[in-house]
């Protein structure tokens, strides 16, 4: 009996549950757990490390299914979206502390390095291969709604040409580094991030392509101060500065 | 098996049953039958479920066409480094989703010298159907190849041979005594196929995207509802379930309930 105990302890240890008990028990750091959209990959990684109040565990997917295991339960501490539409759902919803806006990003059209579509007007063209992200996801939305701007017979011809519709940034990202497609819409950091592989291709103004991010401290949040901390550190710390370098924008 | 230790077994069973019961019968009970029926007349999810039905048969059915002769010779033929042949075609059985679907398109991907000839041939495999019956093939086959093998080698040789030596050629002597001897296990096989087939999620999102109709299977279109519409993902996921458990009773059928183990 005591073997199989043993035995069943030794198995979370070796999985790394006991981790948050060690953090909470002890005098030293406390953890928070940031959801946040997988375009902020890059600068966050980069920046949690130096962030003081709290040793910081970060996990990105799309804000959508982010936003959903807040709804259904998952214990975590900040939320941080690629939109602000999913952080002022939640916090309708009394899951999330008031919302702030902390960066911005820009939907440019993607292509292969050695990819030859080269404007929007490319994308009409039949066979064109595209990849965007789906509907619910913010790139996807931003996506459509930069889309409709060029009015429905231009977006009509582009949307037929889409040929899969990727649940995060990064699928796209990863579709267009192995050449899948010929072009897709990501945000400018995902271009800088991919290094030369990418191609950035700016869309106009009147497009209004800029994408506001929105983060707020979770409601359920176990460590709320440092969660709070977080957030500010988003809005003036080391993690704006580094969503700055990587090609954020101010909000 | 009395006293302290009949009941540890009895506690371990129901704390095994308890775990790998309880998730299924959840998503069941979440949702009222009514909601997740009318869940599943939304155009997508039928759209997913037609696509995974097409895409699964025609896995299976090459697995079947190329595997059973396959697993045959193996089965009766001994030669060097037929372990290690083996070995490497049960491979892709413990790859993890994410491994196979790198692997794919680091194999025929579109920027591969494969890839680039079988797009010149007319054949798009990313992005396309045809790539999700790729990725399909390949994780499901070692589950068919493995019980192959194993039903062909448990065919008694003496009958093999009596075919051959009343005349009858080999290849007919496959056809007529191998594979009908060997039946429960190929059939089992296939089931076993099936399911993983059906359940296959990561190998298709890297290889083939996800695109309602053409490359959305059902565990793609679980995924993509699971934020947006909670109800849906769980009416599809009722669905599979379903399915998923006919497939393993009627291979208990099939094979009746003293051979199951082998």
């Amino acid at each position: 009996m005591r073997r199989l105990a043993v035995i069943a302890a030794t198995a979370f240890a070796i999985a790394g549950c006991g981790d948050d008990a060690t953090v909470s028990g002890g005098g030293g750091k406390p953890q928070i757990v940031v959801s946040a959209a997988s375009s902020m990959k890059e600068a966050l990684t980069a920046c949690a490390p130096d962030f003081l109040d709290a040793t910081v565990r970060l996990q990105f997917a799309g804000s959508d299914e982010l936003a959903a295991q807040i709804r259904q339960g998952v214990p975590v501490d900040v939320f941080a979206a690629a939109n602000t539409k999913l952080p002022d759902a939640l916090a309708q919803e009394g899951k999330l502390g008031e919302p702030v806006t902390f960066a911005t990003n820009q939907l440019v059209l993607a292509v292969p390095a050695d990819g030859d579509v080269d404007s929007l007007d490319a994308l009409q063209r039949p066979g064109v291969s595209l990849v965007v992200g789906a509907e619910g996801v913010p790139v996807g939305d931003y996506t459509r709604a930069v889309l409709a701007r060029l009015g429905p017979d231009r977006s009509k011809a582009i949307l037929a040409n889409v040929r899969s519709n990727e649940p995060d940034v990064k699928g796209i990202v990863g579709k267009l580094t192995q050449g899948a497609a010929d072009a897709g819409f990501v945000y400018a950091s995902d271009v800088k991030a991919a290094g030369g592989a990418l191609r950035g291709i700016e869309l106009p103004a009147a497009l209004e392509p800029t994408a506001t991010y929105g983060a707020g401290v979770v409601a359920a949040a176990k460590q709320p101060d440092a969660a709070e901390a977080f957030v500010d550190d988003l809005l003036a710390g080391g993690c704006h500065d580094a969503l700055l370098a990587a090609g954020f924008g101010e909000p | 098996m009395s006293g302290w230790f009949g009941f540890l077994l009895a506690l371990a069973l129901a704390a095994a049953l308890t775990f790998l019961t309880l998730p299924v019968v959840a998503i069941f009970a979440q949702q009222p039958p009514g909601d997740l029926v009318s869940a599943l007349g939304e155009e997508g999810a039928l759209d997913a479920l037609w696509l995974s039905l097409r895409t699964t048969a025609a896995a299976v059915l090459l697995i079947l066409a190329v595997g059973t002769p396959a697993a045959y010779l193996l089965a009766t033929r001994r030669f060097r480094g037929r372990a290690g042949l083996i070995t490497l075609i049960e491979l892709p059985l413990v790859l993890p989703p994410a491994v196979a679907g790198i692997a794919l398109l680091a194999a025929v991907g579109p920027s591969t010298l494969l890839g680039r000839a079988a797009q010149d041939a007319g054949l798009q495999l990313t992005l396309a159907t045809a790539g999700v019956v790729v990725a399909l093939t390949f994780v499901a086959a070692p589950f068919y190849l493995r019980q192959a093998i194993a039903a062909f080698e448990a065919v008694d040789t003496t009958l093999l041979d009596a075919s051959r030596t009343l005349g009858a050629s080999p290849a007919r002597t496959f056809a007529r005594v191998a594979i009908p001897t060997a039946l429960p296990g190929l059939v089992a096989g296939t089931a076993l196929a099936l399911g993983r087939a059906l359940g296959e999620f990561g190998a298709t999102l890297m290889f083939a995207g996800s695109f309602q109709g053409v490359t959305q299977t059902v565990p793609l279109a679980i995924y993509d509802r699971f934020a947006t519409d909670f109800t849906a993902a769980l009416a599809l996921s009722a669905v599979l379930v379903a399915v998923s458990a006919a497939i393993l009773l009627s291979v208990k059928l099939v094979r009746g309930p003293e051979t199951v183990a082998r």
